[in-house]
């Protein structure tokens, strides 16, 4: 865009060739003049997640930093809307004055990233789809968008789904849009399902590093009838001079490394239904022949915010994988992991946050390879400055591809909004 | 009744359907393509029976190789496939068009593994939703979406039409309950998406393909969640003597963090005629009923059972009981699951609707509805899937009577409407198929509607696959026809509705 047009351009642009659109309509305006121009443009936030996913070499930035507020909350009704770039964490202040909250768990990417919390924004957080660790019981942050509004890459504002949970009214463009990697829609206005917060939380935490053990018992949790809400193994940290030993630091407020690898579950409730669950829970997990204890609520809620910020992994300057496998492989994937990484595993086996040291790509691609093999994906959430991308950030097949590729032609047929953010030619 | 606007009937396939049959003879089991007028009888409609329409042919294709080079076939001579699942779907999503295949998912019945390790089931579409259940029940674990059609309706139906239950506040829809699918695209491509993982990398497709009525793919195969089953559960069956007081205490008690698994609603002509219909021991003097069902464990639930009580008593109901055991649970829901059947005695005909309100606007739809009721003179009942929003009006009409019929239909729309003025949607879990099709404008605009209908050709260009379901073919809002059941001769009569 030449000087003259961007002084004639209604939107301001700022000298990093930023457009700050300050609602849909101008949204809908600077996306129809790029869509005109074919100039690709990268969608931005907060910047807080802008590490995750493949460089972008865009001709701007589309910042909806502006598009911020609540636009309506009905705690009986059980939803908030908001503009998109809210930050998550006023919309869980609000949420908490009325005891309710996110289910799924944000998690705080900022301390990865640079050891601040930045839990960044609604539609930041959706574009990214990954949930904490009530996930295996609650759904992951695509369970819990209700609709959007958005702009597409032709300029056009588009709406889907509405703030009622049973709607089953056109194509389901919530869930699409959820993990995308802003790569299909400019989110403008976010609908999400909230539920009431459990009163109280407890954790027990169970002393072994037995790897059969940790698998049986994790496959036991998923089939009580306690509702664990939490299901976490940390293992001691493997040697190693380039791996930031942080959990000494992280449970400081307890004495957990002091007796090595842990496993800990969450229970949520109201006293007497937490006391309830947790005496059926010591029968059926066999309490009597574990090393046991127990965090009560004013250790278990921080507990679980350091799980949830990855805080293990505080500043890393390594690779940070995330890899998702059926639990039943956790076993196989332990023996394979052995002490060789820093790692540990959340969603009662399912999710697994692996650390590689830098200049070891050719790791990420034997771990990538293995998940592949157990059924499982691998996403590498976090590279190091080395990293030379031989591997892909994301796992996709080359039917997935091919079909992904017609959605964001029918999204975006230019390819404006972030690309090659997730695959190339998307 | 309306005449339906389907699309326009291609010649050229009509003209050439021997060459049609006897290829399809040669992709599949001869035995599985029926042509002959006598055999192809019992697909002319889903349970939307109001609607009939006899298709080209049926085939009934054993695996997904065959579903591939079925539609492989049809993608390159042009022809058009209805996919058909268990056809028990209200909203004519599989109702047959004359110039196309239609594509029986009857022979895919088999559940493949039950995985208890990673708590899934994986199976063939054509296995029924109870099926499911049934598999793992024996070890305490369960399916979680219950649509009423549960004990027929098949699970690559449940996929298609994204089906909820009662159960859906707590528990959601299938969307929230499926791990993966296998599916084939119109030129025959296979895709899995998922597995036995949670979640999934890059695009939602199954979230996509979820609710998307089979316009995108073909379901082949589902890897479904189960969950173990828990520790209790309990109901309490309150009325009140006004719409407005129960209305304010259901929405109290999710104002006050209780998650129901399960919260129904009843209004007086409802509650009248189940009483009668099934002796359900309802109290008839009660202008509203209120079924709240917990779960959790044995402390929590009467826990949270005495909360209910108290918010109920404090909207002044006129009558409250609790579960004592199962058997008792069990009865509190019997009247409520003969709805259907009991307004189907009180009527020649009835027609069901479903749309979605915000749970606090139901006293205000309520009233809109029986204002309505007055103006066209018919009478209605109503239930409301109160923990989810989900509301079934039910028009009372006689189907012979032309102007009646005329009218039952404007009414209808008018409340679907009226749905989404009060910030719902035209349709819970019914879909939209042939049914709502030209209501589909009162929630979409045209940009709306053109990025949904740019999906589905980028996916099938040809608009082969379902053609006429879903999106306006007129783009007008025409009322059309709807769910109607005339003297008890619904498809499916003995499954409860709800």
């Amino acid at each position: 865009m030449s000087t003259e047009e961007k002084k004639n351009s209604p939107i301001f642009q700022d000298s990093n060739k930023t457009y700050y659109p300050e609602n849909e309509k101008q949204v809908s305006s600077v996306v129809k003049e790029l869509y005109k121009k074919n100039l690709p443009t990268e969608l931005i936030g907060t910047g807080s997640k802008s590490f995750i996913g493949n460089k972008i070499q865009s001709a701007s930035k589309l910042s909806l930093s502006k598009l911020s507020g609540i636009v309506e909350y009905l705690p009986e009704e059980l939803y908030i809307k908001v503009k998109a770039n809210t930050p998550l964490e006023i919309i869980e202040k609000i949420l908490e004055k009325n005891n309710q909250e996110l289910a799924f768990e944000p998690i705080d990417f900022g301390f990865i990233n640079n050891g601040k919390s930045n839990k960044g924004t609604a539609a930041g957080y959706l574009s990214c789809n990954f949930a904490g660790s009530r996930r295996f019981k609650v759904g992951s942050a695509r369970d819990h968008i209700l609709g959007f509004r958005g702009v597409n890459g032709k300029g056009k504002i588009i709406k889907s789904g509405g703030t009622v949970v049973k709607n089953v009214t056109g194509y389901d463009l919530s869930k699409l849009v959820t993990g995308s990697f802003g790569t299909l829609v400019a989110l403008t206005e976010i609908v999400l399902k909230v539920l009431p917060k459990k009163k109280l939380s407890n954790t027990i935490i169970i002393y072994t590093e037995d790897k059969k053990l940790i698998n049986e018992l994790f496959e036991k949790i998923s089939s009580s009838r306690s509702e664990i809400s939490g299901a976490v193994f940390v293992p001691e940290e493997p040697e190693g001079k380039r791996y930031k030993h942080n959990k000494e630091r992280v449970f400081k407020f307890n004495d957990l490394e002091s007796k090595g690898s842990f496993l800990a579950l969450r229970i949520e409730g109201d006293k007497v239904s937490i006391d309830e669950r947790i005496k059926v829970l010591k029968k059926e997990l066999e309490f009597n022949k574990l090393d046991t204890s127990t965090l009560d609520v004013h250790q278990s809620v921080p507990f679980w915010k350091k799980i949830n910020n990855l805080e293990l992994f505080t500043e890393t300057k390594n690779n940070l994988l995330r890899a998702v496998i059926p639990p039943s492989k956790g076993n196989e994937l332990m023996q394979k992991l052995g002490n060789k990484y820093k790692y540990y595993i959340d969603w009662c086996g399912s999710l697994y946050w692996i650390e590689v040291q830098s200049k070891k790509n050719m790791k990420i691609v034997e771990i990538k390879k293995l998940i592949k093999e157990l059924g499982g994906y691998l996403t590498i959430i976090k590279t190091s400055p080395e990293y030379d991308y031989e591997e892909t950030i994301f796992t996709v097949d080359d039917t997935r591809l091919l079909i992904s590729e017609k959605i964001k032609k029918s999204f975006d047929p230019k390819r404006i909004f972030n690309p090659g953010k997730m695959y190339r030619g998307i | 009744m309306n005449e339906l606007v389907l699309p326009k009937i291609d010649k050229t396939t009509i003209d050439k359907k021997e060459y049609i049959f006897k290829s399809l003879a040669k992709i599949i089991n001869p035995e599985n393509v029926l042509s002959h007028a006598d055999e192809i009888k019992p697909y002319e409609t889903d349970a939307l029976a109001a609607y009939k329409q006899t298709p080209l042919a049926v085939v009934m294709p054993e695996n997904t190789q065959e579903v591939s080079n079925i539609l492989k076939f049809c993608h390159k001579e042009n022809i058009k496939v209805v996919p058909r699942g268990a056809g028990t779907g209200l909203s004519g999503g599989a109702l047959p068009l004359q110039d196309a295949v239609l594509l029986s998912l009857g022979k895919f019945n088999k559940i493949l593994e039950i995985d208890f390790e990673n708590k899934c089931v994986v199976t063939q579409p054509g296995v029924t939703n109870l099926g499911l259940t049934h598999a793992v029940q024996h070890k305490g674990f369960y399916y979680a979406p219950d649509p009423s059609s549960q004990l027929a309706c098949s699970i690559g139906g449940n996929v298609a039409e994204n089906s909820g239950g009662v159960h859906s506040l707590k528990y959601g829809t299938t969307t929230n309950n499926i791990l993966g699918v296998e599916m084939v695209m119109m030129d025959g491509t296979v895709c899995r998406v998922g597995g036995k993982t949670l979640d999934q990398e890059g695009y939602d497709l199954m979230g996509l393909i979820c609710g998307s009525e089979g316009l995108l793919g073909v379901i082949t195969e589902v890897t479904a969640k189960i969950l173990k089953k828990p520790q209790a559960v309990k109901a309490a069956l309150i009325g009140f003597p006004t719409i407005e007081e129960g209305g304010n205490a259901a929405t109290q008690i999710i104002s006050n963090g209780i998650v129901p698994a399960g919260m129904e609603i009843m209004d007086k002509a409802l509650i009248e005629a189940t009483d009668n219909f099934s002796k359900a021991g309802y109290p008839r003097d009660a202008e509203l009923l209120l079924i709240v069902e917990l779960d959790g464990t044995e402390s929590e639930v009467d826990g949270l059972l005495k909360e209910v009580s108290a918010i109920c008593k404090k909207n002044n109901c006129s009558s409250l009981k609790l579960s004592k055991n199962e058997k008792e649970r069990l009865s509190f829901w019997a009247g409520r699951k003969a709805a259907f059947p009991a307004c189907g005695a009180m009527a020649p005909d009835y027609y069901c609707m479903d749309g979605s309100i915000p749970r606090g606007k139901l006293a205000e739809a309520l009233l809109e509805i029986k204002n309505l009721s007055k103006k066209y003179n018919l009478p209605v009942a109503n239930c409301f899937h109160a923990g989810d929003g989900n509301l079934h009006p039910l028009i009372m009409y006689d189907g012979g009577d032309k102007e009646q019929l005329r009218k039952t239909e404007e009414f209808g729309a008018e409340i679907l409407k009226a749905c989404v003025r009060l910030g719902g949607v035209i349709t819970g879990e019914h879909g939209v198929g042939i049914e709502k099709r030209e209501l589909m404008c009162e929630m979409f605009n045209d940009n709306d509607i053109q990025q949904q209908l740019d999906i589905k050709l980028s996916l099938d260009e040809k608009n082969l696959l379902n053609p006429g379901k879903v999106y306006p073919i007129l783009r007008k809002c025409a009322e059309e026809g709807r769910v109607h059941v005339h003297r008890g001769e619904e498809k499916f009569p003995d499954l409860p509705r709800f």
